[in-house]
């Protein structure tokens, strides 16, 4: 691992049950997350995803792209356009630094169709030559 | 969370809400919180069936929970929330009541301290971290506001968890209500200097200025040539034949004024280089903002786009 490398994208197909299924592991029952109707009372053109079930799918990745040997330290995101069904939405990561006491930082943006549904650092631990 | 409320003002210019809602900065938004569950297999399973996440760390004897499900322990779920401060329920009291009623999650910072495993007790603290001034967003105006919580598992320090939302009247309830009322185009500002520009656009005649000395076109207008500063100068007219040089595409903030669409969607604004060899700044129409492209040849047309405003654009996507 160095700094600039790139991890594999990862596609996610944005389902209606994606985004239900997320919704309810992460006992987020706002309705914007599993009622169209109530959500297009709210101004949404449909439901969309939750910022839980996007933290979730950003640690996945980079455990995927790391191993389970990875530990996950810190994760930090910030959302942009959300997630609506039927979106495809694409996870790429960016090794942006190596830290002494064996961390490193990986940059992650999450984009679909309409643009960047995420942007995020990640900060993983790899016990040495997992990676 | 009640959604519309029809055609409602925002508040004045002076913001008074912003002084009563930054007092409630570094005051309590849960104390001593309790997770409903304690952590546990079945609720990792359900998240990484959910998420995708086949991650051998998360099931088996020595299982840990996902980090990321950080925040999921410490949710109200169904039935709701039974552990927020007064200070909490008095600040989104206060939002709700000025008609910031709809609520987003804008930004999540975690930091996984110790691992959770199945049979571990949940309990958290929280604290109102700071509340923004009025922004204006894609979604709507409001106020972002940030907790950070102390989350504890067995009484030992496991994580903490920065989140940020965004409580907001939304765009769309404000947006219908200048129903008829179509926003405009700003107005050009016509002086001395550019003033035959502005005369030729009324006959339908795009000139550019010639330097009296040198000959060399110049534009937009201004009083001296770059060339060789000289003050003299006449006019000719444009053919009209031009190339895209160089475009953007503005995707935000919305103007509805600039855009096809009355929702205020991308549109975009290009550099034409014309015929004669100087470039201006202008609209592409008869292309999709998507599809224009450097190199696009482009030829000049007039738009009115309301009563009191005619300008000059390019129209390309022929030949």
């Amino acid at each position: 691992m160095k700094v600039g490398e790139e991890l594999a994208p990862l596609e996610i197909a944005v389902t209606r049950t994606l985004i239900v299924a997320g919704a309810i592991a992460s006992r987020d029952y706002q309705d914007v997350h599993h009622d169209a109707e109530l959500a297009r009372e709210k101004g949404s053109p449909d439901i969309f995803m939750n910022i839980l079930t996007t933290n979730g799918l950003v640690g996945r990745y980079v455990t995927d792209r790391f191993g389970p040997s990875a530990v996950l330290r810190k994760v930090a995101i910030r959302l942009g356009v959300p997630n609506y069904p039927g979106d495809t939405m694409v996870l790429s990561g960016t090794v942006t630094a190596l830290c002494d006491d064996g961390t490193a930082e990986v940059s992650v943006v999450g984009a679909n169709g309409l643009g960047r549904h995420v942007t995020g650092t990640v900060t993983i631990s790899v016990p040495e030559g997992a990676a | 969370m009640t959604g519309a409320r029809e055609g409602r003002e925002e508040p004045g210019g002076s913001d008074q809400l912003y002084g009563r809602l930054k007092e409630f900065e570094g005051r309590a938004a849960a104390t001593e919180g309790i997770g409903k569950d304690l952590v546990n297999e079945p609720m990792i399973r359900h998240w990484c069936e959910a998420m995708g996440d086949a991650n051998p760390a998360y099931t088996g004897p020595e299982a840990i929970a996902p980090p990321t499900m950080l925040q999921a322990w410490t949710m109200g779920g169904l039935s709701g929330h039974t552990d927020r401060s007064q200070a909490y329920e008095d600040l989104f009291g206060l939002l709700d009541g000025a008609g910031y009623t709809s609520v987003v999650a804008t930004d999540c910072e975690q930091e996984y301290l110790r691992p959770l495993r199945p049979g571990d007790r949940i309990t958290f603290d929280a604290v109102i971290e700071s509340v923004s001034e009025r922004k204006t967003t894609k979604l709507g105006t409001g106020y972002f506001v940030t907790t950070r919580m102390d989350v504890r598992a067995e009484g030992e320090p496991a994580g903490t968890h920065r989140f940020r939302i965004l409580k907001y009247t939304p765009a769309a309830v404000k947006r219908t209500a200048p129903r008829g009322g179509r926003s405009l185009r700003p107005r050009p500002v016509i002086n001395r200097d550019n003033a035959g520009f502005w005369q030729g656009v009324a006959e339908h005649r795009l000139l550019i200025q010639r330097c009296g000395e040198c000959a060399t076109l110049r534009f937009p207008w201004l009083p001296g040539c770059n060339g060789c500063g000289c003050q003299e100068w006449d006019t000719v007219e444009a053919s009209g034949e031009g190339t895209v040089f160089s475009y953007v595409v503005m995707h935000h903030p919305p103007f509805p004024a600039f855009s096809t669409s009355a929702e205020g969607g991308p549109y975009a604004v290009a550099l034409i280089e014309l015929a004669e060899g100087v470039r201006m700044v202008g609209n592409v129409v008869g292309v999709p903002y998507d599809k224009v492209r450097t190199g696009m040849p482009v030829r000049l047309e007039f738009l009115r786009t309301d009563p009191e405003l005619e300008l000059p654009v390019f129209r390309g996507g022929e030949g």
